[in-house]
């Protein structure tokens, strides 16, 4: 694997086998007291932020950091973006110095794909940390290994995501990756967030949670972004926490052993109630906790894996 | 001028060969001619039609000389079997007054490849809120015959009403670009199912359609002509269809990109394909095919919008949108329509030259192959193929999504007044 951009695509082995190897990590460094392996020691692992981003970049930072890459981060408030270069030559500029990996977050939708086929020629891999609408790839591998370390296994696993499909891109990667997994996934949201085209999509769409959270594996809760409140997509904050906000009767309507899923950063009181985010049903910290042992396992993948196998 | 024979050629495409004399900047006599003195062009069975108009064009000069000029813009034109173009309003400063559209129209004239008639703009600054003064323009030098606001909607309806009615006076049309803005804000992409897979917001039909139709039903009210800019949606194809058939005076056309390509090729995040309106679906595709077949829409026009690199070779949502057009248009008509069957070359002259130079009030131009009528003539390979190169194109920005595809159909010559302007000048 030279990059991972996507979800879209990847095969249920290849999946599978990263979601191995964030085990395997995750065993290898339990109780240890030094965090750290060598495998990625002498590689240069940039990651290159056009939002702001506290768990991501945290994530990856930390995950470079303890398989021994050096790891620098770049913001777009920092740097010469705030100048007004482009991405191109930023990312040239990158490859140049000597980056082995670039992990971007843009709000353009494809701009991680831009990014692969510009640094082509330099080799040098492109992780997508969260592409505008498009994917964010990692979120999803970690969410599924937060799943299949809860449940079991995800296939034929029912799971919903819940909230606004139309702008999110843990969504769309979850989408992909899920189906590819074999779980039955349901798509839950008002008509005025799920995208036109939907209806092609792998899924089955509902707009009742209620009426799905009885044969729930486990739910998954996108946050409610403030713009989409004064964007008209629903009435109201407390209209829409009445009809998609979980709450502890919801949790009780679900399986006993259906767990709650949350990308972060959550709006208590929102679309998760306070008590069901600390809840021992919820993995949200596991979720994070995940995060770096599996980014630990996409930069093994993308940066070690092929030296061994070729 | 010396004048001209054309050896062998078949006018519209059907029948035997002719030879064609062309003297004085007219067509002198067709049948069989020996001139031995003459300089002579061998037509080898090509097809002769009447030079192309293409109503919507973007040469960007002044503001954007580095993305095309009046000069690199009529060589494409020229290459590309045109003998007039229309140069959109929105160049920096915009053609809102007569001084810019007569600079425009001049500099036309002293390249002289090809008849530059610039397009005034609508409103003030391409803003929607007060009108140009479009009867200076319509009276000066330039004599401007089309009127728009084109890369944006004249979206208030009372300006559209009032701008349509102003018009009949000095007999112009009004070439509305179709896109209701409240609809398409930060829109990317056509609203479908790429865009949903790719995280692309939405530009849904809709925004065209509902503009279109609101126009057609002021039109028709104000008995004013309308022409819609590139359409693109079969929807709008429907609406224009129900409007003619109730009389409304609308003229429409398309692009040749809408003719051929789809949003399949948005998979790849390459903003050449980017363009607005956005490139639509295969059952689009089919139906704007149809349309300009049956003559719902009328002509075919480029929408020639070259771009700088900068512009293009970036992510999607930075990158402007619109594509070079001019040296491919037939190329594509020829692969979307001839081809499939749905257009002979009699239908190819029809959409290409005559109905535009009608539209547009262009007495020289789009007229039939005919002794004593105006040498703007086009001579055309049916057979041979060739493959996009853009940066072998004329123009200055090589930004054409046709790259690298093998597409039949090539200009030999064009004449502008029974001048040669493209093609090999006989010796």
């Amino acid at each position: 694997m030279k990059h991972l951009l996507s979800t879209e695509g990847l095969d249920r082995a290849t999946a599978t086998s990263i979601l191995d190897t964030a085990d395997n990590l995750k065993r290898a460094l339990l109780g240890r007291e030094v965090r750290k392996l060598p495998t990625l020691r002498g590689r240069t692992v940039i990651t290159l932020f056009y939002e702001n981003s506290t768990r991501t970049r945290v994530s990856f930072e930390i995950a470079g950091k303890w398989m021994s890459a050096d790891v620098i981060n770049v913001s777009a408030g920092g740097s010469s973006v705030s100048k007004g270069e482009s991405l191109r030559d930023t990312a040239l500029t990158l490859a140049a110095a000597g980056a082995d990996c670039v992990i971007v977050r843009h709000p353009a939708s494809g701009a991680a794909h831009r990014l692969a086929g510009w640094l082509a020629q330099a080799g040098t891999s492109v992780v997508n940390a969260g592409d505008g609408m498009h994917e964010h790839p990692t979120q999803a591998l970690l969410d599924a290994a937060t799943l299949r370390e809860r449940l079991g296994s995800i296939e034929g696993r029912r799971i919903a995501i819940v909230g606004d499909v139309l702008h999110s891109r843990v969504v769309r990667s979850n989408v992909h990756l899920l189906s590819a997994l074999g779980a039955d996934v349901v798509l839950v949201a008002p008509p005025t967030l799920l995208p036109v085209g939907v209806q092609n999509w792998p899924v089955t769409v509902s707009h009742e949670l209620d009426a799905e959270l009885p044969s729930l594996d486990a739910v998954m809760l996108l946050r409610v972004q403030a713009e989409r409140m004064h964007g008209g997509f629903f009435p109201s904050a407390r209209e829409y926490s009445i009809a998609y906000g979980l709450n502890e009767n919801r949790l009780g309507l679900m399986p006993e052993h259906a767990v709650v899923l949350h990308p972060g950063p959550m709006l208590r009181g929102m679309e998760i109630a306070s008590a069901v985010a600390d809840s021992p049903r919820a993995a949200i910290t596991d979720q994070v906790r995940n995060g770096v042992h599996l980014r630990m396992a996409v930069l093994y993948h993308l940066l070690a894996h092929e030296e061994e196998t070729s | 001028m010396n004048p001209l024979l054309l050896k062998g050629v078949l006018p519209y495409g059907e029948g035997d060969p002719v030879d064609v004399l062309v003297r004085d900047g007219v067509i002198a006599e067709i049948g069989a001619i020996d001139a031995d003195d003459v300089e002579t062009i061998d037509g080898n069975g090509a097809v002769l039609l009447p030079g192309f108009v293409d109503l919507h064009t973007h040469l960007r000069e002044p503001g954007r000389e580095d993305t095309e000029t009046i000069e690199t813009g009529s060589k494409a034109a020229a290459l590309g079997g045109y003998t007039a173009v229309f140069a959109m309003a929105n160049t920096d400063p915009v053609a809102d007054n007569a001084v810019i559209v007569e600079h425009v129209w001049r500099r036309g004239r002293e390249v002289g490849l090809v008849d530059v008639h610039p397009i005034g703009a609508v409103t003030v600054g391409l803003k929607g809120e007060k009108l140009a003064e479009l009867g200076t323009m319509a009276k000066s030098a330039a004599g401007v015959r089309v009127f728009s606001d084109d890369g944006h909607c004249v979206h208030d309806p009372l300006i559209m009403r009032r701008a349509l009615e102003y018009s009949k006076a000095l007999d112009v049309v009004v070439a509305q670009h179709a896109e209701e803005p409240r609809l398409t804000v930060g829109a990317q992409a056509h609203e479908g199912e790429q865009a949903a897979r790719l995280g692309l917001q939405g530009w849904p039909a809709a925004a065209e359609e509902s503009i279109v139709a609101r126009d057609c039903l002021l039109a028709l009210h104000a008995e004013a002509r309308l022409h819609i800019c590139h359409v693109s949606t079969t929807g709008t194809a429907d609406v224009l269809k129900w409007a003619k058939a109730r009389g409304t005076k609308v003229s429409a056309e398309v692009t040749p990109h809408h003719l051929l390509l789809t949003d399949d090729r948005l998979s790849t995040y390459d903003p050449v394909n980017k363009v607005n309106p956005p490139l639509r679906a295969t059952a689009d595709v089919q139906a704007l095919r149809r349309a300009l077949a049956e003559g719902v829409i009328d002509c075919v026009a480029t929408d020639h919008a070259p771009h700088a690199v900068q512009d293009k070779d970036c992510e999607w949502s930075a990158a402007r949108p619109g594509m070079l057009g001019l040296q491919t248009a037939l190329s594509v008509v020829v692969e979307a329509m001839v081809k499939t069957g749905l257009l002979d070359w009699r239908g190819v002259a029809r959409v290409m030259s005559e109905r535009p130079a009608e539209i547009a009030g262009l007495p020289d131009q789009g007229r039939p192959i005919a002794v004593g009528e105006p040498a703007n003539l086009v001579l055309v390979d049916p057979d041979a193929t060739w493959t996009v190169r853009g940066a072998e194109l004329a123009s200055v920005a090589g930004n054409t999504p046709f790259e690298g595809m093998e597409l039949p159909g090539v200009v030999t010559a064009t004449l502008l007044r029974g001048r040669v302007t493209a093609g090999r000048i006989p010796a």
